[in-house]
């Protein structure tokens, strides 16, 4: 009898222990080391308590890093699925010219993060870029894409965008496929204008998709770094480090551990929250058919 | 209300022909049923009609004005889907006011029509839920009470009972009558069901590879197909259909055009033994195969030199008889020719004179 109460743990063993190894060691470590002062080779950790979180808080430069992030994170969330919305309305068609298109802006999602950032620097270059060839071309001044604090954000957020069009397009077609085409039908017989379709019909229908790339594109760019580091090393003037670069400055470049580790606590909140909010709200608000 | 007609009308998707030169008049305030196997080109036709098919030559007219170039919000027609195609988003109330709102009817106006229609159709306690918290028969409802709210010239029905299961079917069936006679509109409905096309409609046409094969009353068509597809479509067990060869012994001197012969189920006497030497029947000695009681009738499926057949019979079942006659009166015998086509031109009188020296 106990054989059969203690099987499905022995069974459910080995998902646990890798589980436990990989995630939750490594978040309650984190926890931990949030609370210490640490340098990564002294043999002793000093127990600070709560002090990196209030000095965290209360300092400039961490401000800004999420000052930044969430305004990051807006922008390249909205736009994204905006224009991502757009196109996919637009290419939601059978014919070899839609299908090109949507293989070309798919691209991007699959290049690495890395030879993008080393493409858009070159495009954004204020003196040799592209982009202020053709701007200078139509006899407009150059931008000074990365260099100035003002622009320098929004350049980051452009190069996500072009990266994450192509997946939020394809999941939206999806999305736009599995509405019945019944529906339309009956809105074409009751006299419905296009506009009125789409809001009436089509975005409600598209709800849960619309969900559930908003909350994965907010995770995402949460956790923006790669273009980050090769491409601002979080500058000018601190104008694009955000939540993991500077968790990555203060833990392995000026070796303040526990003091990375309290932002890297901050961020998992901030990110458990959404995900939540995710399963929640799905649950709840989003139609499903 | 309106009639509607169809001149020459054809569909081709790509190469594909589904719909030939098709000429309908369906008559004002009929209930006008197309019936036929699928991909004879019902649906499409219906389509075509309702706007959401542009027909790939011929005019269709609905009333007095030629729809050819009008989207399908603009036809005054209402559609009734298969699949029902309510709006999931929406509680049952906005489903029915979608297309009153699109009409821009001002809003006391839309309440009063919505109380009216929801009482009709028996929802008025639903209006607030969204479709899928509703059974099969109470979307079906839905969808007839968004078609009827616009007060359409048209009703346009496809298959709409087919997701139904069957005691809901035969109940929906005799409502759908009832709404009919009320609205006096014109109806038309689209099934693959004979006994759907039969009960409930005052015209049916059946189609076949995108043309007519007939058109009439129920009656009419059941009584006195044109050929053997309508035959054997129209009815339930089929029309019986034989070579003219083989039971050429019992009927011989009819006219070489004639290569089949078909009776109805029903039409057959059955009998143990051969009573009398009675002239004017077909007589055929059967084997039994398979006898189905169904209580007020029997159907029984039987052998002989004439190929496999089916009997319907209203007397007590032969309960333990292996062999029967089956006789079927000349004048209830129907002719074809090589084609198909019914051969008309052959009298009871003709055969009278033909059987003597034949059986």
């Amino acid at each position: 009898m106990t054989w059969n109460k203690i099987r499905p743990y022995l069974m459910i063993s080995p998902a646990i222990l890798v589980f436990s190894l990989f995630f939750i060691y490594p978040i309650c470590y984190m926890i931990y080391l949030s609370m210490h002062d640490w340098n990564f080779v002294s043999p002793e950790k000093n127990f600070v308590g709560t002090a990196n979180f209030t000095n965290l808080v209360s300092e400039k430069e961490f401000i800004e890093v999420m000052q930044n992030t969430f305004v990051y994170t807006a922008l390249t969330v909205s736009l994204t699925i905006i224009i991502a919305l757009i196109l996919a309305v637009w290419l939601n068609k059978s014919g070899t010219i839609y299908g090109f298109v949507q293989g070309a802006i798919f691209s991007p999602h699959i290049i690495s993060l890395v030879s993008i950032s080393m493409l858009w620097m070159w495009l954004m270059d204020t003196d040799y870029g592209l982009l202020n060839w053709f701007l200078n071309l139509f006899g407009l001044p150059s931008v000074p894409w990365l260099t100035d604090p003002s622009t320098s954000l929004l350049s980051l957020a452009i190069v996500a965008i072009w990266k994450g069009i192509g997946f939020n397009t394809l999941i939206f077609i999806a999305g736009l496929q599995s509405i019945p085409r019944d529906i339309y039908e009956a809105a074409a017989l009751d006299g419905t204008n296009r506009i009125r379709t789409f809001i009436k019909l089509t975005l409600p229908m598209l709800s849960p998709t619309l969900f559930f790339l908003t909350i994965i594109g907010i995770i995402n760019s949460f956790q923006v770094f790669e273009t980050i580091s090769i491409m601002t090393q979080g500058g000018p003037i601190n104008s694009t480090n955000t939540f993991v670069y500077y968790i990555y400055e203060y833990g392995f470049r000026f070796f303040k551990i526990g003091y990375a580790s309290a932002a890297g606590v901050i961020l998992l909140v901030i990110i458990s929250i959404f995900t939540i909010m995710y399963f929640r709200l799905l649950a709840r608000r989003v139609h499903y058919q | 209300m309106a009639e509607i007609i169809l001149k020459n009308i054809s569909k081709k998707f790509k190469e594909e022909e589904v719909v030939k030169n098709l000429n309908v008049t369906i008559r004002d305030g009929s209930f006008t049923v197309l019936v036929g196997p699928s991909g004879c080109g019902k649906s499409t036709t219906l389509r075509m009609i309702a706007g959401l098919e542009q027909q790939s030559s011929g005019d269709i007219w609905i009333g007095d004005e030629c729809v050819n170039d009008l989207p399908p919000g603009k036809r005054n027609i209402a559609m009734v889907f298969q699949n029902y195609a309510l709006y999931p988003t929406m509680t049952v109330r906005g489903n029915i006011e979608f297309g009153l709102k699109n009409k821009k009817v001002p809003k006391k106006e839309r309440e009063i029509l919505i109380r009216e229609i929801s009482e009709i159709v028996g929802l008025t306690d639903y209006l607030d839920k969204k479709p899928n918290k509703l059974s099969g028969g109470q979307r079906q409802r839905v969808a007839l009470a968004r078609a009827m709210v616009k007060k359409p010239k048209v009703f346009i029905l496809d298959e709409p009972l087919s997701n139904l299961d069957a005691k809901l079917r035969s109940q929906m069936r005799s409502e759908l009558i009832q709404l009919h006679k009320k609205l006096g509109t014109t109806f038309v409905y689209v099934t693959h069901d004979q006994v759907e096309a039969m009960s409930m409609g005052d015209e049916i046409a059946i189609l076949n590879k995108g043309t007519i094969q007939q058109m009439g009353s129920p009656m009419n068509v059941y009584h006195e197909p044109n050929n053997i597809f309508t035959a054997e479509f129209i009815g339930t067990p089929a029309m019986n259909i034989f070579e003219y060869n083989k039971v050429k012994d019992h009927l011989s001197n009819l006219s070489r055009k004639v290569k089949f012969v078909g009776f109805r189920p029903e039409h057959a006497l059955l009998a143990l033994t051969e009573k009398e030497k009675d002239a004017g029947y077909l007589k055929l000695a059967s084997e039994i195969i398979t006898m189905e009681t169904l209580g007020a009738e029997t159907i029984y499926t039987v052998k002989n030199e004439a190929g496999v057949m089916h009997i319907k019979s209203f007397i007590p079942p032969f309960e333990n008889a292996k062999e029967l006659l089956v006789s079927i009166p000349y004048e209830k015998l129907y002719f074809f020719d090589q084609e198909g086509k019914r051969y008309r031109s052959v009298s009871t009188r003709q055969m009278d004179t033909a059987l003597a020296g034949g059986a």
